[in-house]
């Protein structure tokens, strides 16, 4: 770099004091695996930006957002009066879709590549973590417009902590603020939205970008396989820092693309007597437990379908979850045979209903 | 940018094409700043649009010229009406005399609202003690630096028009 004197001398009086030499020289020093399947190192960072790109959106929503009675009438006041309101709003929803997108291909990948391993367990469950407090953002998020797709889909998403046995119904009118769902639930959704869940998942983020930095990428068992020697890796910095970036810059081409071609939508107001429209189904990220708890429920009717169908459900999640403690070894084995046709399973498990959902609602 | 014949470029060994070809580089520099500035203006200007539209409606609001307040022509001698004019708070005062005044509420001095004080014959501002005088809106003592504006009032049957041309 051609640095002019007071750029470097501006440079050595913040060194001096904040040590940012030790920072690059420690960034050169780390280094990153390079193999066949380093495209998906990507996602994490894709992620973290999708995250950024919700924090700054979302800000600038609640410059103009009114929780409670109102909350409709801001939106819509942010979506048609005020410049460019429209743009933001859609680039917040697309980025969250984006951003779920973005973790559950980093959790397959990561589970494929066997980066849960030893040392990495709580990487894997501080990602998981992230994602379920993910997908809730998502679920408190949607209902914030009070149009009436917003309404309907938290007035059946939330019959699913109702229909949990004995606690239920009690867990669902805490959530709800009342038997219906109304300004109430929105006010409390708002308050998890903005500051109970962005209050959990930071310091888990932090957390989990931690362990990244401490134990670094994974190799996945092709390449652990290899002898050293033969493994090729590159710079943290500039090298993976760049290639990083301009994924990241992929990623904002793609969210300003769909922002401003799809801009997203405002239904009517939500109407309490009015009965739900036609082709109402979750967010696709939710699709797979809904169809797969309504393809239970054909099987087995009643309240019979239901709880065995969470407990199939979170059966599977716990599984799921410990997977570090069963597909321990470093080497190919059953085990890890097994752990891979468990992910491939759940890959097509959840495309396959996921896709049947929207057959179904077509 | 200093003469690209002159500097040795401080370079690590991967960039040694582009230290043999420095204009290749420098192309590469302008470009990527062009690309920089232009990100950043697509991302900025959106916002800051978006951040200053309720200004905007308040600079549309204040293109109002004139505002009639029905039933004004009723107002008791010796008092005052609060009403709101283009986006800022304005008085109307009919003088014991019968005369009428209307004129901004904002103190000159740090915007404040001010009050008319009948009793006292003056329009006092409470956050550091300006005074003016209730028929002109001259600044008569404290720390105001400007008379308050005055605006034209035209009293009718059914109302009394105000208008921000004062016509003395």
């Amino acid at each position: 770099m051609s640095q002019s004197l007071p750029v470097k001398s501006i440079y050595s009086w913040v060194d001096e004091r904040l040590g940012l030499s030790d920072i690059i020289a420690f960034a050169k020093h780390k280094t990153v695996p390079a193999h066949k399947h380093s495209f998906w190192y990507y996602w994490g960072g894709i992620s973290l930006f999708l995250f950024l790109v919700q924090c700054v959106t979302g800000v600038l929503l609640l410059v103009y957002y009114r929780p409670g009675p109102e909350a409709f009438e801001s939106v819509r006041q942010i979506t048609y009066v005020m410049h460019f309101g429209w743009l933001i709003r859609s680039a917040h929803s697309w980025s969250a879709n984006l951003f779920i997108f973005a973790i559950m291909v980093h959790m397959f990948s990561v589970f494929l590549m066997k980066a849960y391993r030893k040392p990495r367990e709580f990487g894997w469950f501080s990602g998981m973590a992230l994602l379920a407090l993910a997908t809730l953002f998502g679920f408190s998020g949607y209902l914030l417009p009070m149009d009436e797709l917003s309404y309907f889909a938290t007035k059946v998403g939330l019959q699913i902590p109702a229909s949990i046995p004995w606690v239920g119904p009690f867990v669902a009118g805490i959530l709800r603020g009342g038997p219906d769902v109304s300004e109430f639930t929105v006010e409390r959704f708002f308050a998890l939205h903005v500051v109970v869940i962005p209050a959990v998942f930071l310091p888990l983020l932090a957390f989990h970008l931690w362990l990244v930095q401490k134990h670094g990428n994974a190799l996945p068992p092709s390449e652990e396989a290899k002898p050293a020697a033969q493994r090729k890796s590159i710079p943290f910095f500039p090298n993976f820092a760049r290639k990083d970036l301009g994924m990241w810059l992929i990623s904002l081409n793609v969210l300003a693309f769909l922002a401003s071609v799809f801009p997203w939508q405002l239904g009517r107001q939500f109407d309490a007597l009015a009965s739900a429209p036609n082709g109402i189904h979750p967010e696709w990220y939710f699709m797979a437990p809904f169809e797969m708890l309504k393809v239970l429920g054909n099987i087995l009717p009643g309240a019979a379908g239901e709880i065995a169908g969470i407990l199939i459900f979170t059966l599977g999640i716990v599984l799921w979850l410990l997977i570090p403690f069963y597909d321990t070894s470093s080497s190919r084995g059953a085990r890890a045979r097994n752990a891979h046709y468990f992910g491939l399973a759940a890959i097509v498990l959840l495309i396959a209903t996921t896709a049947l959902g929207y057959w179904a609602v077509r | 940018m200093t003469d690209p014949n002159k500097h040795p470029l401080p370079v690590d060994s991967e960039n040694m094409a582009e230290e043999q070809n420095p204009g290749t580089r420098r192309a590469f520099l302008i470009a990527a700043g062009a690309a920089g500035l232009t990100y950043a203006v697509a991302i900025t200007y959106p916002v800051y649009r978006y951040l200053a539209s309720p200004a905007e409606m308040a600079a549309a609001e204040a293109a109002v010229t004139e505002v009639t307040l029905k039933d004004a022509e009723k107002l008791p001698t010796g008092s005052a009406l609060m009403f709101k004019f283009g986006f800022a708070p304005a008085m109307l005062i009919h003088h014991d005399d019968g005369t009428w005044t209307a004129l901004t509420a904002v103190c000159t001095h740090l915007g404040c609202t001010v009050k008319y004080e009948p009793e006292q014959h003056r329009i006092h501002c409470a956050c550091h003690g300006g005074v003016y005088d209730p028929k002109t809106g001259g600044n008569v003592s404290g720390p105001p630096p400007k008379p308050l504006r005055r605006f034209g009032v035209v009293v009718g049957d059914a109302g009394v028009t105000v208008t921000k041309n004062f016509k003395a």
